[in-house]
């Protein structure tokens, strides 16, 4: 398990935004009547992408109160959830995967790239506040390793100098291409294709 | 080498785009009417026959899971729900089918919704693959657009209606029940079963559970015929997989193949070798994190289907296929996947919970070669202990790999951990005495 823990400075108030709240009620649409209960994650992901990417103690009272539902169940489902930030992350949050597969093609050294870039400790932010990193489990791109995800676009077959040009990038305010940065397409075996050739030269 | 005629996902690598008129072209939702007039009898024995079995990691055959469903929809509604909730180190294959080939899902939805009796499916993908997912939503709205889902799905009769729901990073919720707990809005912590999902499942209604791949190559098996499938691979290990190869090769990639190739064709051939050639290599996790290794002489003649890495003590779970040659450190590589269990685990039984960081913590100290003796003997003991007492396989899943290690390199952790506790002066002592009466006798 892991541990997380709610921020110090929480705001008094929460509240959805016009366009949270028709949101909101699209995904709680999704679910059989009565069962709204269901749609509590996707309402975690609405509060937090309106609170700059992470969720006050307020808008889990405000949700629970939203959905019928007792406020634990909303604290329990917050803190179970690793990818409900629980405490200020930087407006661009860069999560390293450093699980084996990572591992053993260097995550260790994108690690290195965003502790001299950004800041010396995980969820801490840069000296702009614009900018936070954090190390995660395995980000489901393991053919494509390493790579590290920048909010919700993934960067892969990275290697410490082009991970140092992306956080340049991202820290002087523009935004980075996402993708392989090996120029390779997709998940295909790199120059060394050997399958559905028709198609590829087609 | 499987023939290009027989790949089911023409388009893994985005040759051609994963519109709809492009996948119109490639077969799908030609004649989906023609499947569903056949009756669900049909479907089941049809998919029976082909052999398939589930994508996901437990190989459970797909025909006898959704005979499992009631004949009859009572008061209940039946459920389908997709499982994309990929979190398998190692694992990377349904993106590619969530993003490139999602209308064989989607057409696939509808053919097992009939078939199971569900007016909705839902399709639960993990948080990460937020990008994706809206690829498949686009792809969702393109056919409720042209009416191939919504009422009267694709002219079939049928109603059907499919909704993404997302998770939010917890590798546990692959797990089938766990997986329900999320859609419900709970915690992802497994369900005891029985009762089994199949009766009382998502909301308490009978509902059938299947991986994104399984569901995916459902349309193709049944145009094709179950007895092609059948052909491909060999007896209760049919058809095609898609292989992930990550890790220290020459070109990681994912790859549409046989079932029953050889592993060592899988790495030279698709993969372009193992970094610094075949004698480099290490060992192989052949299925994702979960299952464990294999050391290189058993790899030589290895082929890749369920039943024979069963023989070997592992698994084929995913087909996620990590690579680890003789530059890496075989037992931090394996202190690492202990670390992700441990971080993973829901909590819920204590066996799991606690175990998953003292193996953790062992591992560790053993890759610095700061364990004693004795600790390697008690870490298998640990294993043990966490193994068969838990909800959920989650347990198994923690404790295999570590087994994998034990089996196969306990000589590398002896060699690196000669610590020995005992005082030696005294060691003619009978029976086992507090050290601090050692300390007065010395």
């Amino acid at each position: 398990m892991s541990l997380r823990k709610p921020a110090k400075n929480q705001p008094d108030n929460f509240e959805f935004n016009s366009s949270s709240l028709e949101a909101a009620k699209d995904i709680i649409a999704k679910y059989p009547s009565g069962k709204q209960q269901s749609a509590v994650m996707a309402l975690l992901y609405i509060a937090q992408k309106q609170n700059d990417n992470w969720i006050p103690l307020a808008a889990m009272k405000y949700i629970a109160k939203f959905l019928e539902m007792p406020y634990i169940k909303v604290y329990e489902v917050a803190t179970f959830y690793s990818m409900y930030n629980l405490s200020p992350v930087g407006k661009y949050f860069v999560q390293v995967c450093t699980t084996t597969p990572c591992m053993i093609r260097g995550a260790n050294k994108i690690v290195e790239a965003c502790k001299e870039k950004i800041s010396e400790d995980e969820c801490e932010l840069s000296k702009d506040k614009s900018c936070s990193w954090m190390e995660v489990e395995c980000l489901g791109a393991c053919v494509n390793a390493p790579m590290m995800q920048i909010n919700d676009d993934y960067f892969e077959d990275l290697d410490k100098e082009k991970t140092l040009k992306i956080l340049d990038k991202i820290l002087s305010g523009e935004k980075p291409v996402p993708g392989s940065y090996r120029g390779r397409v997709n998940n295909e075996p790199e120059n060394n294709r050997k399958t559905l050739m028709d198609l590829k030269n087609a | 080498m499987l023939k290009d005629k027989d790949r089911i996902f023409q388009n893994l690598y985005n040759d051609l785009g994963p519109d709809l008129d492009s996948s119109q072209k490639r077969g799908d939702w030609i004649n989906t009417k023609e499947i569903t007039d056949r009756g669900r009898d049909w479907i089941i024995n049809e998919i029976k026959e082909s052999q398939l079995r589930g994508r996901g990691g437990a190989g459970f055959p797909t025909g006898l899971k959704w005979s499992f469903a009631p004949k009859e929809v009572g008061s209940r509604p039946h459920y389908l729900v997709i499982n994309g909730d990929e979190s398998e180190p190692g694992t990377c294959k349904d993106r590619d089918i969530l993003r490139f080939e999602p209308h064989k899902l989607i057409e696939g939805c509808l053919i097992a919704s009939y078939a199971i009796q569900a007016h909705v499916c839902y399709i639960y993908i993990r948080g990460e693959y937020f990008v994706d997912g809206q690829k498949l939503q686009a792809a969702i709205d393109e056919a409720y657009k042209k009416k191939l889902l919504g009422k009267n799905a694709a002219g079939t009769g049928w109603d059907l209606d499919i909704y993404i729901h997302y998770g939010a990073g917890a590798y546990i919720c692959g797990e089938e029940t766990a997986l329900l707990e999320s859609i419900e809005g709970k915690k992802g912590q497994p369900r005891l079963k029985p009762p089994f999902p199949a009766l009382i499942g998502l909301y308490g209604c009978p509902t059938i559970i299947n991986n994104v791949e399984t569901i995916a190559v459902v349309p193709t098996i049944l145009r094709r015929g179950g007895k092609w499938f059948a052909s491909l691979g060999r007896e209760k290990n049919t058809g095609t997989k898609i292989f992930c190869i990550s890790g220290n090769v020459n070109n990681p990639c994912n790859v549409e193949e046989e079932m029953s190739i050889p592993l060592r064709e899988l790495i030279e051939v698709h993969a372009g070798g193992v970094i610094g050639g075949w004698d480099n290599l290490q060992a192989v996790i052949p299925g994702g994190s979960s299952m464990p290794l294999i050391p290189k002489e058993k790899c030589e003649t290895l082929t890749m289907d369920f039943d024979s890495l069963v023989a070997e003590k592992s698994g084929l779970g995913t087909a996620g296929v990590v690579v680890i040659n003789k530059d890496q450190d075989i037992i931090k590589c394996m202190a690492r996947i202990a670390r992700f269990y441990k971080h993973e685990s829901c909590g819920q039984c204590t066996p799991c919970r606690e175990g998953s960081g003292w193996m953790w913590r062992m591992l560790e100290r053993m890759a610095k070669g700061e364990a004693s003796k004795d600790e390697i003997e008690m870490l298998g003991d640990v294993t043990k202990q966490i193994e068969g007492h838990t909800i959920c396989a989650f347990g198994e899943g923690s404790s295999w790999p570590v087994q994998g290690l034990l089996r196969h390199f306990k000589d590398e952790i002896k060699k690196r951990n000669k610590f020995d506790p005992i005082v030696k002066e005294n060691k003619n002592i009978p029976y086992l005495v507090d050290q601090h009466l050692l300390d007065k006798n010395a």
